[in-house]
């Protein structure tokens, strides 16, 4: 990778594998005989994502989006690969100062802003925790962030279950900008909210974006919400990313059968009447993925080679695709 | 709504209220609602969480949780009222006219006996027909619900399916007797996009080739776009506008309607921000006085912030609102 790309990505994500073990108890793995059993969660994942950008994970329910979400905030350590993250590798930094400084810089925003909140902290000692847990000086700190986030200052004081879920997530969203972060890792940070509120937190988080200079890692199944918000999109099936575009790309011209197949599938706000042909089959079986390209029981154009061979990512245009038969 | 002249709805709510008495007094989730499904049709019934919507299915089914109750108004179904039939009877009709999805299909199957036999009861409980008949059915209804291998799936559990072929047994249970209406809350907001739209066609295609009317419950506009033939919004327990789906999505006269359409990142189309509704949905317990909406309206003026709060007729038949733009004919 050249110098000029390593130094305008904030994340560098290289060939991503976790594994989980999922095997039954040892015990009736002996009496049973049943076997170890691993499911690859992540497997082989490779994308940047710049500074200053949006980039989104999409794809369907057990997918891997959460698992590398984990990943690059340092929840979780990969079985193999490497996440940098400006430039240092969450999971081997020696240097624990630089570790410290790194981890400090990232946040996460869950899906749920009722259950992410304690509630027997007040308003306050929520936004302000990250900083005074490191010894910092929060003085007033809470105070400016609720305002910055179009709370009013005077909210301090409240407790948690004081707010509706929208207001929630805001808080959520001081909290995570108290520690003056440069990355910000959103984990379906709208699919507990209602439209009318969503939009207030998606328009929110652009606005910080622009303030702050962030960078987002945005995960979410929601194609409407990723097309609004994202600048470029990677798309995962079982753990695997299979096409990687800007969203104008992504949306305008999919190259994988996947892509194509969830963008056709997903409804359309002007679709009256429209007659989709449902999709084939659903999602296997994680812990026995399909041989080769994981998609190709379901795809309508799988040739013999998909059934052997895993196929890599390729550049098409300005996208990347995995799909040997991608145009 | 208009109705058609000469034709019976399947369904046809009138002034329905539902209470629910506590402490602080007696709220209202469902205050004086009134509409229509015919046969053959899919209403589809939004709004934000809170609105109503399961409260209203529930009511329709008579599966209110006490104390939640129907405090007045009328339901009937072809013709014939059923919201004050006694316990026994009014479970002969859910079971026979009336189909159910709701969102967690394990809330609808019973984990302890076989598909196959809870299809052949509810066949058996319900339609003239013989022991061997009702098994050939029960196979021919997952057949057509698309479950492959129906007859030899006969014999597994709710457990050894996918969520997504789970809530297909659900909805060939709620078929299986023939049902006039069916009431599907929220059915696929659990299930990934690919099966959704498996789901979705599978729905539209029972309605469309049985006649059965659906009520269908979601705060999915995308998916009432492709799915509904009319559309009910629902604000605060009441009814904000009602009306054919094409002109409720692109034309909505009311102005949370209006709000909400636009805030939707679909209507955004490339813009940078989306348009946005201030505030949220208020609680049951402190509703302000005059339209629910008012606090939240930009086009409030006092006759909205005064009893008594405007319905359907206030905006021309089609939106609970004063000031309703250009009410629709
Ligand atoms: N701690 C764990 N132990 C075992 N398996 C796990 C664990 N965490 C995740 N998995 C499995 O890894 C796969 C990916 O899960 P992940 O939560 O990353 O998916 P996701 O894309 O976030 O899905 P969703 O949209 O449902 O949130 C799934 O098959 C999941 O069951
Ligand atoms: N037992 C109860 N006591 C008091 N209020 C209740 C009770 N059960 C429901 N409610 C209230 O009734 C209102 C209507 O609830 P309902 O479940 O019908 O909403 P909904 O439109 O289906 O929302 P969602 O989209 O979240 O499913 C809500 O404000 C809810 O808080
Ligand atoms: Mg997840
Ligand atoms: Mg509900």
């Amino acid at each position: 990778m050249s110098k000029n790309k390593t130094e305008e990505a904030l994340v560098t994500v290289q060939h991503l594998t976790r594994d989980f073990d999922v095997s039954p108890p040892w015990l009736n793995r002996v009496i049973e005989g049943k076997k170890k059993a691993i499911l690859q969660a992540v497997s082989d994942v490779s994308f940047d994502v710049k500074k200053n950008s949006i980039y989104a994970l999409v794809g369907e329910s057990g997918s891997g989006k959460s698992t590398i979400g984990k990943i690059v905030v340092g929840l979780l350590s990969p079985t193999s690969g490497v996440v940098r993250v400006d430039g240092v590798d969450l999971a081997r930094e020696a240097d624990k100062t630089r570790l410290e400084q790194t981890r400090a810089g990232i946040q996460m925003i869950f899906q749920d802003p009722f259950a992410s909140l304690n509630p027997r902290w007040k308003v306050k000692d929520i936004i302000e925790e990250p900083v005074t847990a490191r010894g910092g000086d929060a003085h007033g700190l809470a105070e400016k962030l609720l305002e910055q986030v179009g709370l009013s200052a005077a909210d301090v004081s409240k407790f948690p279950h004081e707010f509706s879920g929208g207001q929630r997530q805001r808080i959520c969203i001081a909290r995570a900008l108290a520690a003056e972060p440069k990355l910000i890792v959103c984990d379906e940070p709208t699919s507990a909210l209602d439209v009318s509120v969503q939009a207030q937190v998606l328009n929110l988080m652009s606005d910080l974006r622009e303030r702050f200079g962030l960078t987002y890692l945005f995960i979410s199944h929601d194609l409407t919400i990723v097309q609004h918000m994202a600048d470029t999109i990677g798309v995962l099936y079982l753990g695997r990313l299979i096409e990687e575009a800007p969203r104008d790309e992504l949306f305008g011209n999919p190259h994988h059968p996947y892509t194509q197949m969830l963008l056709e599938a997903a409804p359309k706000l002007d679709g009256f009447g429209r007659e989709v042909e449902p999709p084939k089959g659903e999602i296997p079986d994680p812990i026995n993925p399909p041989s080769g390209c994981a998609y190709h029981p379901r795809c309508p154009i799988a040739v013999e080679r998909c059934k052997n061979e895993r196929p890599g990512m390729e550049q098409k245009n300005k996208s990347r695709v995995a799909c040997f038969l991608a145009e | 709504m208009n109705k058609q002249a000469g034709r019976e709805p399947v369904l046809s709510v009138a002034n329905l209220s539902v209470e629910i008495p506590t402490r602080q007094g007696t709220l209202t989730p469902v205050d004086k609602l009134s509409f229509d499904i015919e046969q053959g049709r899919i209403l589809g019934v939004v709004g934000e969480s809170g609105a109503g919507k399961s409260m209203t299915g529930n009511a329709v089914i008579g599966l209110l949780d006490p104390p939640a109750h129907i405090a007045g108004g009328e339901i009937r179904l072809k013709g014939r009222r059923i919201d004050n039939l006694a316990r026994e009877a009014l479970r002969k009709v859910r079971g026979k006219e009336i189909g159910m999805v709701f969102q967690d299909p394990l809330t609808s199957l019973n984990p302890l006996l076989p598909i196959g036999e809870q299809l052949t009861e509810t066949i058996l409980e319900h339609l003239p027909v013989g022991k061997t008949e009702a098994q050939n059915r029960a196979v021919a209804a997952l057949e057509e619900v698309g479950i492959p291998a129906a007859a030899q799936r006969i014999n597994s559990y709710p457990h050894e399916f996918s969520g997504g072929m789970r809530q297909r047994v659900v909805i060939a249970l709620a078929l299986c007797a023939e049902p006039s209406l069916v009431i599907a809350d929220e059915p696929t907001t659990a299930l990934d996009v690919s099966v959704q739209a498996q789901i979705i066609a599978l729905l539209k295609r029972l309605c469309r080739e049985r006649g059965t009317a659906i009520m269908l419950i979601t705060h999915d506009m995308g998916v009432i776009a492709e799915t509904a033939d009319e559309v009910a919004v629902m604000y605060a327990g009441r009814l904000a506008e009602i009306g054919p789906v094409r002109d409720v999505l692109t034309a909505p006269i009311h102005p949370y309607t209006q709000g909400l359409m636009a805030s939707t990142p679909l209507a955004a189309k490339g813009k940078k921000r989306l348009s946005q509704i201030p505030g949220a949905m208020p609680r049951l317990t402190d509703l302000p006085d005059g339209c629910a909406f008012n606090p939240r309206c930009p086009i409030a003026k006092d006759k909205c912030r005064r009893p008594p709060a405007p319905n359907l007729d206030s905006g021309g038949g089609n939106a609970a609102c004063w000031y309703a733009s250009g009410a629709r004919s």
